[in-house]
Protein backbone atom coordinates (compact mmCIF):
# COMPACT_ATOMS: atom_id res chain seq x y z
CA UNK A 1 0.00 0.00 0.00
CA UNK A 2 1.15 3.54 -0.71
CA UNK A 3 2.10 5.30 2.52
CA UNK A 4 3.81 8.49 1.33
CA UNK A 5 1.01 10.60 2.68
CA UNK A 6 1.47 9.27 6.18
CA UNK A 7 5.24 9.33 5.95
CA UNK A 8 5.55 12.86 4.69
CA UNK A 9 6.42 13.96 8.24
CA UNK A 10 3.89 16.73 8.03
CA UNK A 11 0.38 16.99 9.31
CA UNK A 12 -2.11 17.25 6.49
CA UNK A 13 -2.60 20.91 5.74
CA UNK A 14 -6.21 21.89 5.79
CA UNK A 15 -5.64 25.25 4.14
CA UNK A 16 -4.05 23.87 0.96
CA UNK A 17 -0.92 25.99 1.07
CA UNK A 18 0.68 23.08 -0.77
CA UNK A 19 -1.40 21.02 -3.15
CA UNK A 20 -2.66 17.57 -2.29
CA UNK A 21 -0.58 16.41 -5.26
CA UNK A 22 2.63 17.53 -3.54
CA UNK A 23 1.63 16.21 -0.13
CA UNK A 24 0.68 12.81 -1.52
CA UNK A 25 4.14 12.59 -3.05
CA UNK A 26 3.57 13.55 -6.68
CA UNK A 27 3.65 11.17 -9.60
CA UNK A 28 4.09 7.82 -7.78
CA UNK A 29 1.02 8.55 -5.68
CA UNK A 30 -1.03 9.42 -8.73
CA UNK A 31 0.13 6.20 -10.40
CA UNK A 32 -1.08 4.23 -7.38
CA UNK A 33 -4.32 6.17 -7.24
CA UNK A 34 -5.14 5.89 -10.92
CA UNK A 35 -5.07 2.09 -10.82
CA UNK A 36 -7.41 1.92 -7.83
CA UNK A 37 -9.67 4.53 -9.42
CA UNK A 38 -9.81 2.89 -12.84
CA UNK A 39 -10.43 -0.60 -11.43
CA UNK A 40 -13.38 0.83 -9.53
CA UNK A 41 -14.74 2.48 -12.67
CA UNK A 42 -14.35 -0.61 -14.83
CA UNK A 43 -16.19 -2.80 -12.34
CA UNK A 44 -19.08 -0.35 -11.81
CA UNK A 45 -21.96 -1.23 -14.14
CA UNK A 46 -23.20 2.34 -14.04
CA UNK A 47 -20.17 3.57 -16.02
CA UNK A 48 -18.23 0.54 -17.28
CA UNK A 49 -19.87 0.55 -20.72
CA UNK A 50 -18.22 3.87 -21.55
CA UNK A 51 -14.86 2.10 -21.42
CA UNK A 52 -15.76 -0.82 -23.69
CA UNK A 53 -13.08 -1.27 -26.31
CA UNK A 54 -10.82 1.54 -25.09
CA UNK A 55 -7.08 1.05 -24.92
CA UNK A 56 -6.09 0.33 -21.32
CA UNK A 57 -2.67 2.00 -21.42
CA UNK A 58 -4.00 5.07 -23.21
CA UNK A 59 -6.89 5.34 -20.80
CA UNK A 60 -4.63 5.06 -17.76
CA UNK A 61 -2.48 7.89 -19.14
CA UNK A 62 -5.57 10.08 -19.58
CA UNK A 63 -6.93 9.25 -16.14
CA UNK A 64 -3.55 10.12 -14.68
CA UNK A 65 -3.80 13.53 -16.24
CA UNK A 66 -7.28 13.95 -14.79
CA UNK A 67 -6.28 12.83 -11.30
CA UNK A 68 -3.22 15.07 -11.35
CA UNK A 69 -5.47 18.00 -12.17
CA UNK A 70 -8.00 17.02 -9.51
CA UNK A 71 -5.20 16.75 -6.93
CA UNK A 72 -4.01 20.24 -7.82
CA UNK A 73 -0.87 19.08 -9.61
CA UNK A 74 0.72 20.34 -12.83
CA UNK A 75 -1.48 19.98 -15.89
CA UNK A 76 -2.32 21.79 -19.08
CA UNK A 77 -5.87 20.67 -19.63
CA UNK A 78 -8.32 23.26 -20.83
CA UNK A 79 -12.10 23.32 -20.94
CA UNK A 80 -11.79 22.83 -24.69
CA UNK A 81 -9.80 19.60 -24.16
CA UNK A 82 -12.43 18.35 -21.74
CA UNK A 83 -15.22 19.07 -24.22
CA UNK A 84 -13.45 17.51 -27.17
CA UNK A 85 -12.34 14.49 -25.15
CA UNK A 86 -15.85 13.61 -23.95
CA UNK A 87 -18.06 14.64 -26.86
CA UNK A 88 -18.27 11.06 -28.17
CA UNK A 89 -19.34 9.87 -24.71
CA UNK A 90 -21.98 12.59 -24.36
CA UNK A 91 -23.35 11.36 -27.68
CA UNK A 92 -23.60 7.91 -26.06
CA UNK A 93 -25.57 9.22 -23.13
CA UNK A 94 -22.98 10.50 -20.62
CA UNK A 95 -24.82 12.67 -18.11
CA UNK A 96 -24.68 14.16 -14.61
CA UNK A 97 -25.29 10.81 -12.93
CA UNK A 98 -22.14 9.42 -14.50
CA UNK A 99 -20.10 12.43 -13.41
CA UNK A 100 -21.42 11.83 -9.89
CA UNK A 101 -20.18 8.23 -10.10
CA UNK A 102 -16.73 9.45 -11.16
CA UNK A 103 -16.58 11.83 -8.20
CA UNK A 104 -17.79 9.05 -5.89
CA UNK A 105 -14.98 6.73 -7.01
CA UNK A 106 -12.45 9.53 -6.82
CA UNK A 107 -13.40 10.05 -3.17
CA UNK A 108 -13.37 6.32 -2.39
CA UNK A 109 -9.92 6.03 -3.99
CA UNK A 110 -8.55 8.82 -1.82
CA UNK A 111 -10.05 7.32 1.31
CA UNK A 112 -8.45 3.98 0.39
CA UNK A 113 -5.11 5.84 0.21
CA UNK A 114 -5.68 7.33 3.65
CA UNK A 115 -6.49 10.86 2.53
CA UNK A 116 -8.63 12.92 4.90
CA UNK A 117 -12.09 14.43 4.47
CA UNK A 118 -11.17 18.04 3.70
CA UNK A 119 -8.88 16.96 0.88
CA UNK A 120 -11.50 14.60 -0.51
CA UNK A 121 -13.94 17.50 -0.61
CA UNK A 122 -11.40 19.77 -2.27
CA UNK A 123 -10.72 17.15 -4.95
CA UNK A 124 -14.43 16.64 -5.52
CA UNK A 125 -14.82 20.41 -5.94
CA UNK A 126 -12.08 20.53 -8.59
CA UNK A 127 -13.59 17.54 -10.41
CA UNK A 128 -16.99 19.19 -10.21
CA UNK A 129 -15.62 22.37 -11.72
CA UNK A 130 -15.12 20.64 -15.07
CA UNK A 131 -18.58 19.03 -15.08
CA UNK A 132 -20.08 21.42 -17.62
CA UNK A 133 -17.09 21.11 -19.92
CA UNK A 134 -17.17 17.32 -19.73
CA UNK A 135 -20.89 17.25 -20.48
CA UNK A 136 -20.54 19.82 -23.26
CA UNK A 137 -22.81 22.41 -21.62
CA UNK A 138 -22.37 26.16 -21.47
CA UNK A 139 -20.60 27.03 -18.21
CA UNK A 140 -23.10 27.70 -15.38
CA UNK A 141 -21.25 30.87 -14.43
CA UNK A 142 -19.71 32.59 -17.43
CA UNK A 143 -16.02 33.25 -16.95
CA UNK A 144 -15.31 36.90 -16.34
CA UNK A 145 -12.14 38.72 -17.10
CA UNK A 146 -10.60 41.27 -14.80
CA UNK B 1 23.53 24.80 -22.67
CA UNK B 2 23.21 21.24 -23.98
CA UNK B 3 23.43 20.17 -27.59
CA UNK B 4 20.47 18.19 -28.91
CA UNK B 5 20.34 16.15 -32.08
CA UNK B 6 17.02 14.96 -33.49
CA UNK B 7 16.62 13.30 -36.88
CA UNK B 8 19.91 14.77 -38.06
CA UNK B 9 19.05 18.31 -36.99
CA UNK B 10 20.88 20.18 -34.26
CA UNK B 11 19.38 22.29 -31.50
CA UNK B 12 20.51 23.97 -28.32
CA UNK B 13 18.67 23.41 -25.07
CA UNK B 14 18.88 26.26 -22.58
CA UNK B 15 19.41 25.42 -18.91
CA UNK B 16 16.14 24.29 -17.36
CA UNK B 17 14.46 23.92 -20.73
CA UNK B 18 12.98 20.58 -21.81
CA UNK B 19 13.81 18.69 -24.98
CA UNK B 20 10.23 19.24 -26.15
CA UNK B 21 10.57 23.02 -25.60
CA UNK B 22 13.77 23.07 -27.63
CA UNK B 23 12.29 21.02 -30.47
CA UNK B 24 9.17 23.17 -30.68
CA UNK B 25 11.25 26.37 -30.50
CA UNK B 26 13.40 24.96 -33.28
CA UNK B 27 10.39 24.53 -35.52
CA UNK B 28 10.02 20.75 -35.19
CA UNK B 29 6.43 19.52 -35.25
CA UNK B 30 7.17 17.24 -32.30
CA UNK B 31 4.16 15.26 -31.04
CA UNK B 32 2.93 16.43 -27.63
CA UNK B 33 -0.24 17.03 -25.69
CA UNK B 34 -0.46 17.39 -21.91
CA UNK B 35 3.11 18.68 -21.38
CA UNK B 36 2.93 17.31 -17.85
CA UNK B 37 4.25 13.77 -18.23
CA UNK B 38 0.95 11.90 -18.31
CA UNK B 39 -0.32 11.45 -21.83
CA UNK B 40 2.87 9.94 -23.33
CA UNK B 41 2.21 11.61 -26.66
CA UNK B 42 5.72 13.10 -26.57
CA UNK B 43 7.60 9.81 -26.09
CA UNK B 44 10.98 9.65 -27.82
CA UNK B 45 14.07 7.54 -27.46
CA UNK B 46 17.45 8.59 -26.13
CA UNK B 47 19.97 7.12 -28.55
CA UNK B 48 23.06 8.76 -27.05
CA UNK B 49 23.71 10.66 -23.83
CA UNK B 50 22.62 9.98 -20.28
CA UNK B 51 18.95 9.69 -19.42
CA UNK B 52 18.04 12.70 -17.30
CA UNK B 53 16.39 12.32 -13.94
CA UNK B 54 12.63 12.63 -14.05
CA UNK B 55 12.37 11.92 -17.77
CA UNK B 56 11.01 8.38 -17.37
CA UNK B 57 8.64 8.88 -14.47
CA UNK B 58 5.75 6.44 -14.60
CA UNK B 59 7.02 4.50 -17.63
CA UNK B 60 7.07 0.71 -17.78
CA UNK B 61 10.39 -0.93 -17.01
CA UNK B 62 10.61 -2.28 -20.56
CA UNK B 63 10.23 1.23 -21.94
CA UNK B 64 12.92 2.51 -19.57
CA UNK B 65 15.28 -0.19 -20.78
CA UNK B 66 14.64 0.89 -24.34
CA UNK B 67 15.69 4.44 -23.41
CA UNK B 68 12.24 5.93 -23.94
CA UNK B 69 11.67 9.31 -22.29
CA UNK B 70 8.86 11.83 -21.98
CA UNK B 71 10.39 14.77 -23.85
CA UNK B 72 8.14 17.23 -21.99
CA UNK B 73 9.91 16.18 -18.77
CA UNK B 74 13.41 15.70 -20.21
CA UNK B 75 15.81 18.40 -19.08
CA UNK B 76 19.19 17.36 -20.50
CA UNK B 77 22.07 16.74 -18.13
CA UNK B 78 24.45 15.97 -21.02
CA UNK B 79 24.33 16.44 -24.77
CA UNK B 80 21.61 14.19 -26.17
CA UNK B 81 20.76 12.41 -29.37
CA UNK B 82 17.03 11.69 -29.54
CA UNK B 83 15.01 9.69 -32.07
CA UNK B 84 11.28 9.39 -32.66
CA UNK B 85 9.86 6.20 -31.11
CA UNK B 86 8.70 4.80 -34.42
CA UNK B 87 12.01 5.39 -36.07
CA UNK B 88 14.19 2.87 -34.30
CA UNK B 89 14.44 0.46 -37.16
CA UNK B 90 17.68 -0.50 -38.72
CA UNK B 91 17.81 -2.99 -41.51
CA UNK B 92 20.26 -5.86 -41.66
CA UNK B 93 20.70 -8.53 -44.28
CA UNK B 94 20.06 -12.15 -43.30
CA UNK B 95 20.38 -15.65 -44.74
CA UNK B 96 17.67 -18.23 -43.99
CA UNK B 97 19.24 -21.40 -42.62
CA UNK B 98 16.14 -23.54 -42.11
CA UNK B 99 12.37 -23.62 -42.34
CA UNK B 100 10.71 -26.33 -40.23
CA UNK B 101 7.05 -27.15 -39.49
CA UNK B 102 6.35 -26.99 -35.76
CA UNK B 103 2.60 -27.53 -36.08
CA UNK B 104 0.06 -27.84 -38.88
CA UNK B 105 -0.06 -24.07 -39.27
CA UNK B 106 3.27 -22.94 -37.77
CA UNK B 107 6.67 -22.78 -39.46
CA UNK B 108 9.88 -22.07 -37.58
CA UNK B 109 12.27 -19.92 -39.60
CA UNK B 110 15.88 -19.57 -38.53
CA UNK B 111 18.37 -17.22 -40.11
CA UNK B 112 21.84 -15.84 -39.58
CA UNK B 113 22.25 -12.07 -39.58
CA UNK B 114 24.97 -10.17 -41.46
CA UNK B 115 25.39 -7.87 -38.46
CA UNK B 116 24.14 -8.07 -34.88
CA UNK B 117 20.64 -6.69 -34.41
CA UNK B 118 20.23 -4.92 -31.09
CA UNK B 119 17.10 -6.63 -29.93
CA UNK B 120 15.67 -8.34 -26.87
CA UNK B 121 14.22 -11.82 -27.16
CA UNK B 122 10.47 -11.49 -27.71
CA UNK B 123 10.48 -8.13 -29.49
CA UNK B 124 9.15 -8.19 -33.03
CA UNK B 125 10.94 -7.55 -36.29
CA UNK B 126 9.88 -7.11 -39.89
CA UNK B 127 10.98 -9.74 -42.36
CA UNK B 128 11.54 -8.31 -45.85
CA UNK B 129 11.73 -10.60 -48.87
CA UNK B 130 13.90 -9.75 -51.90
CA UNK B 131 10.91 -8.33 -53.81
CA UNK B 132 10.02 -6.00 -50.93
CA UNK B 133 7.17 -8.06 -49.43
CA UNK B 134 7.29 -7.38 -45.68
CA UNK B 135 5.59 -8.93 -42.62
CA UNK B 136 6.18 -8.56 -38.89
CA UNK B 137 6.94 -11.51 -36.62
CA UNK B 138 8.00 -11.88 -33.02
CA UNK B 139 11.46 -13.15 -32.27
CA UNK B 140 11.42 -16.49 -30.48
CA UNK B 141 14.92 -16.73 -29.12
CA UNK B 142 17.50 -14.92 -27.05
CA UNK B 143 19.92 -13.26 -29.44
CA UNK B 144 23.09 -13.26 -27.34
CA UNK B 145 22.75 -16.98 -26.69
CA UNK B 146 22.03 -18.34 -30.17
CA UNK B 147 24.00 -17.62 -33.35
CA UNK B 148 20.71 -17.35 -35.26
CA UNK B 149 17.45 -15.44 -35.20
CA UNK B 150 14.28 -17.52 -34.84
CA UNK B 151 10.75 -16.57 -35.91
CA UNK B 152 7.51 -18.55 -35.71
CA UNK B 153 5.32 -17.91 -38.71
CA UNK B 154 1.63 -18.70 -38.78
CA UNK B 155 0.76 -20.27 -42.09
CA UNK B 156 -2.26 -18.55 -43.57
CA UNK B 157 -4.16 -19.99 -46.54
CA UNK B 158 -3.28 -17.79 -49.47
CA UNK B 159 -0.76 -15.78 -47.39
CA UNK B 160 2.03 -14.42 -49.61
CA UNK B 161 4.84 -14.47 -47.07
CA UNK B 162 3.73 -17.42 -44.97
CA UNK B 163 2.94 -19.46 -48.06
CA UNK B 164 6.42 -18.80 -49.36
CA UNK B 165 8.05 -19.69 -46.04
CA UNK B 166 5.96 -22.84 -45.69
CA UNK B 167 6.64 -23.96 -49.25
CA UNK B 168 10.00 -25.08 -50.54
CA UNK B 169 13.18 -25.46 -48.50
CA UNK B 170 14.50 -21.91 -48.33
CA UNK B 171 17.94 -22.55 -46.82
CA UNK B 172 20.37 -20.05 -48.33
CA UNK B 173 17.65 -17.57 -49.32
CA UNK B 174 18.58 -13.91 -48.73
CA UNK B 175 16.16 -11.65 -46.83
CA UNK B 176 16.38 -8.51 -44.68
CA UNK B 177 15.30 -7.89 -41.11
CA UNK B 178 14.04 -4.53 -39.90
CA UNK B 179 13.46 -3.55 -36.33
CA UNK B 180 13.19 -4.37 -33.55
CA UNK B 181 10.17 -2.98 -31.72
CA UNK B 182 7.77 -3.96 -28.95
CA UNK B 183 7.73 -4.28 -25.20
CA UNK B 184 7.46 -8.07 -24.80
CA UNK B 185 10.86 -8.95 -23.40
CA UNK B 186 12.27 -9.95 -20.04
CA UNK B 187 13.38 -7.21 -17.67
CA UNK B 188 15.75 -8.59 -15.05
CA UNK B 189 15.18 -6.14 -12.23
CA UNK B 190 12.72 -8.16 -10.15
CA UNK B 191 13.99 -11.71 -10.37
CA UNK B 192 11.98 -13.07 -7.47
CA UNK B 193 8.55 -11.90 -8.59
CA UNK B 194 6.14 -14.16 -10.45
CA UNK B 195 5.71 -14.00 -14.23
CA UNK B 196 2.59 -15.01 -16.11
CA UNK B 197 3.10 -15.55 -19.84
CA UNK B 198 -0.07 -15.98 -21.89
CA UNK B 199 -0.37 -16.34 -25.63
CA UNK B 200 -2.30 -18.04 -28.37
CA UNK B 201 -1.08 -19.42 -31.68
CA UNK B 202 2.29 -17.98 -32.64
CA UNK B 203 1.93 -15.72 -29.61
CA UNK B 204 4.03 -18.48 -28.09
CA UNK B 205 7.11 -17.19 -29.95
CA UNK B 206 7.82 -14.12 -27.79
CA UNK B 207 6.79 -16.00 -24.63
CA UNK B 208 9.22 -18.80 -25.42
CA UNK B 209 11.96 -16.17 -25.76
CA UNK B 210 10.93 -14.42 -22.52
CA UNK B 211 10.83 -17.70 -20.59
CA UNK B 212 14.26 -18.77 -21.80
CA UNK B 213 15.75 -15.34 -21.16
CA UNK B 214 14.26 -15.21 -17.65
CA UNK B 215 15.55 -18.66 -16.72
CA UNK B 216 18.97 -17.99 -18.21
CA UNK B 217 19.29 -14.74 -16.25
CA UNK B 218 18.47 -16.51 -13.01
CA UNK B 219 14.86 -15.58 -12.47
CA UNK B 220 13.90 -17.41 -9.29
CA UNK B 221 10.25 -16.36 -9.05
CA UNK B 222 7.49 -18.55 -10.40
CA UNK B 223 7.08 -18.53 -14.19
CA UNK B 224 3.81 -19.82 -15.62
CA UNK B 225 3.43 -20.09 -19.40
CA UNK B 226 -0.09 -20.64 -20.74
CA UNK B 227 -0.33 -21.40 -24.44
CA UNK B 228 -3.72 -21.47 -26.08
CA UNK B 229 -4.97 -23.02 -29.31
CA UNK B 230 -8.30 -24.12 -30.73
CA UNK B 231 -7.34 -27.80 -30.58
CA UNK B 232 -4.39 -29.74 -29.18
CA UNK B 233 -2.80 -30.04 -32.61
CA UNK B 234 -2.35 -26.26 -32.57
CA UNK B 235 -0.07 -26.47 -29.54
CA UNK B 236 3.60 -26.67 -30.43
CA UNK B 237 6.98 -26.87 -28.66
CA UNK B 238 5.10 -29.01 -26.15
CA UNK B 239 8.01 -31.39 -25.54
CA UNK B 240 10.50 -28.52 -25.23
CA UNK B 241 8.23 -26.75 -22.75
CA UNK B 242 7.75 -29.92 -20.69
CA UNK B 243 11.51 -30.38 -20.71
CA UNK B 244 11.90 -26.84 -19.37
CA UNK B 245 9.45 -27.76 -16.60
CA UNK B 246 11.57 -30.77 -15.63
CA UNK B 247 14.78 -28.70 -15.64
CA UNK B 248 13.46 -25.73 -13.68
CA UNK B 249 11.38 -26.12 -10.54
CA UNK B 250 9.97 -22.60 -10.88
CA UNK B 251 8.73 -23.06 -14.47
CA UNK B 252 5.27 -24.33 -15.25
CA UNK B 253 3.61 -24.96 -18.63
CA UNK B 254 -0.12 -25.16 -19.24
CA UNK B 255 -1.66 -25.98 -22.59
CA UNK B 256 -5.13 -24.53 -23.09
CA UNK B 257 -7.47 -25.65 -25.87
CA UNK B 258 -11.04 -24.70 -26.66
CA UNK B 259 -12.11 -28.23 -27.50
CA UNK B 260 -10.79 -31.79 -27.51
CA UNK B 261 -10.31 -34.89 -25.41
CA UNK B 262 -8.94 -34.52 -21.88
CA UNK B 263 -5.15 -34.96 -21.79
CA UNK B 264 -2.53 -34.53 -19.06
CA UNK B 265 -1.18 -30.98 -18.85
CA UNK B 266 -3.82 -29.61 -21.21
CA UNK B 267 -6.92 -27.79 -20.02
CA UNK B 268 -10.10 -27.52 -22.04
CA UNK B 269 -12.09 -24.28 -22.14
CA UNK B 270 -11.65 -20.57 -22.81
CA UNK B 271 -8.19 -19.30 -21.88
CA UNK B 272 -9.54 -16.30 -19.95
CA UNK B 273 -11.61 -18.61 -17.73
CA UNK B 274 -8.51 -20.71 -17.06
CA UNK B 275 -6.54 -17.60 -16.05
CA UNK B 276 -9.37 -16.39 -13.82
CA UNK B 277 -9.69 -19.73 -12.06
CA UNK B 278 -5.99 -20.32 -11.58
CA UNK B 279 -5.03 -16.74 -10.78
CA UNK B 280 -7.86 -15.01 -8.92
CA UNK B 281 -5.36 -12.36 -7.79
CA UNK B 282 -2.51 -11.14 -9.98
CA UNK B 283 -1.35 -8.43 -7.63
CA UNK B 284 2.44 -8.29 -7.83
CA UNK B 285 2.63 -10.37 -11.02
CA UNK B 286 4.32 -9.26 -14.20
CA UNK B 287 2.17 -10.38 -17.11
CA UNK B 288 3.04 -10.87 -20.79
CA UNK B 289 0.21 -11.18 -23.31
CA UNK B 290 0.88 -12.03 -26.96
CA UNK B 291 -1.26 -13.03 -29.90
CA UNK B 292 -4.31 -11.83 -31.76
CA UNK B 293 -5.58 -8.37 -30.75
CA UNK B 294 -9.04 -9.51 -29.56
CA UNK B 295 -7.50 -11.92 -27.05
CA UNK B 296 -4.71 -9.59 -25.94
CA UNK B 297 -6.97 -6.56 -25.36
CA UNK B 298 -9.56 -8.67 -23.57
CA UNK B 299 -6.98 -10.35 -21.32
CA UNK B 300 -5.21 -7.07 -20.62
CA UNK B 301 -8.36 -5.66 -19.07
CA UNK B 302 -9.03 -8.87 -17.15
CA UNK B 303 -5.55 -9.22 -15.67
CA UNK B 304 -5.63 -5.53 -14.71
CA UNK B 305 -8.93 -6.08 -12.91
CA UNK B 306 -7.39 -9.14 -11.23
CA UNK B 307 -4.84 -6.81 -9.65
CA UNK B 308 -1.87 -6.62 -12.04
CA UNK B 309 -0.55 -3.10 -12.38
CA UNK B 310 -0.74 -1.60 -15.88
CA UNK B 311 2.98 -0.96 -15.66
CA UNK B 312 3.56 -4.67 -15.27
CA UNK B 313 1.42 -5.75 -18.20
CA UNK B 314 3.49 -6.24 -21.34
CA UNK B 315 1.18 -6.70 -24.27
CA UNK B 316 1.96 -7.46 -27.86
CA UNK B 317 -1.19 -7.56 -29.94
CA UNK B 318 -0.42 -8.91 -33.36
CA UNK B 319 -2.09 -5.99 -35.09
CA UNK B 320 -1.77 -6.08 -38.83
CA UNK B 321 -0.69 -9.68 -38.68
CA UNK B 322 -3.74 -11.40 -40.11
CA UNK B 323 -5.03 -14.42 -38.26
CA UNK B 324 -6.86 -15.74 -41.29
CA UNK B 325 -6.76 -15.30 -45.02
CA UNK B 326 -8.40 -12.16 -46.28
Amino acid sequence: MYTGYMNSGRAPLENHVTSLYERLGGEPAVSAAVEIFYRRMLTDDRVARFFDGVDLDGQIAKQKGFLTMAFGGPHHYTGKDMRAGHAHLVARGLNDEHVDVVIEHLGATLIELGVGGADVEAVAAIANSVRDDVLGRPAATPARRG
Amino acid sequence: MAALEYEGRHFEVRPGETVLDALLAGGVDAPHSCRSGHCRTCLARVVDGSIPRGSQVGLKDAWRELGLVLTCCTVPETDLVIAPVGGLGLEVGATITETVRLAADVVRVRMTLDAPLEHRGGQYVTLVRGDGLARSYSTANVPDRDPFLELHVRVIAGGSMSGWLAGANLAGERVAIRGPDGECFYVADRTTEPLLLVGAGTGLAPLWAVAQDALRRGHTGRIVLVHGAVEAKGLYLVEELRELTREHGNFEYVGSVLRGEPEAGIEIGPIDALIRTRFPSLRGWRVYLCGNPELVFDLRKKVFLAGASTRDIHADAFVGRPTRAA
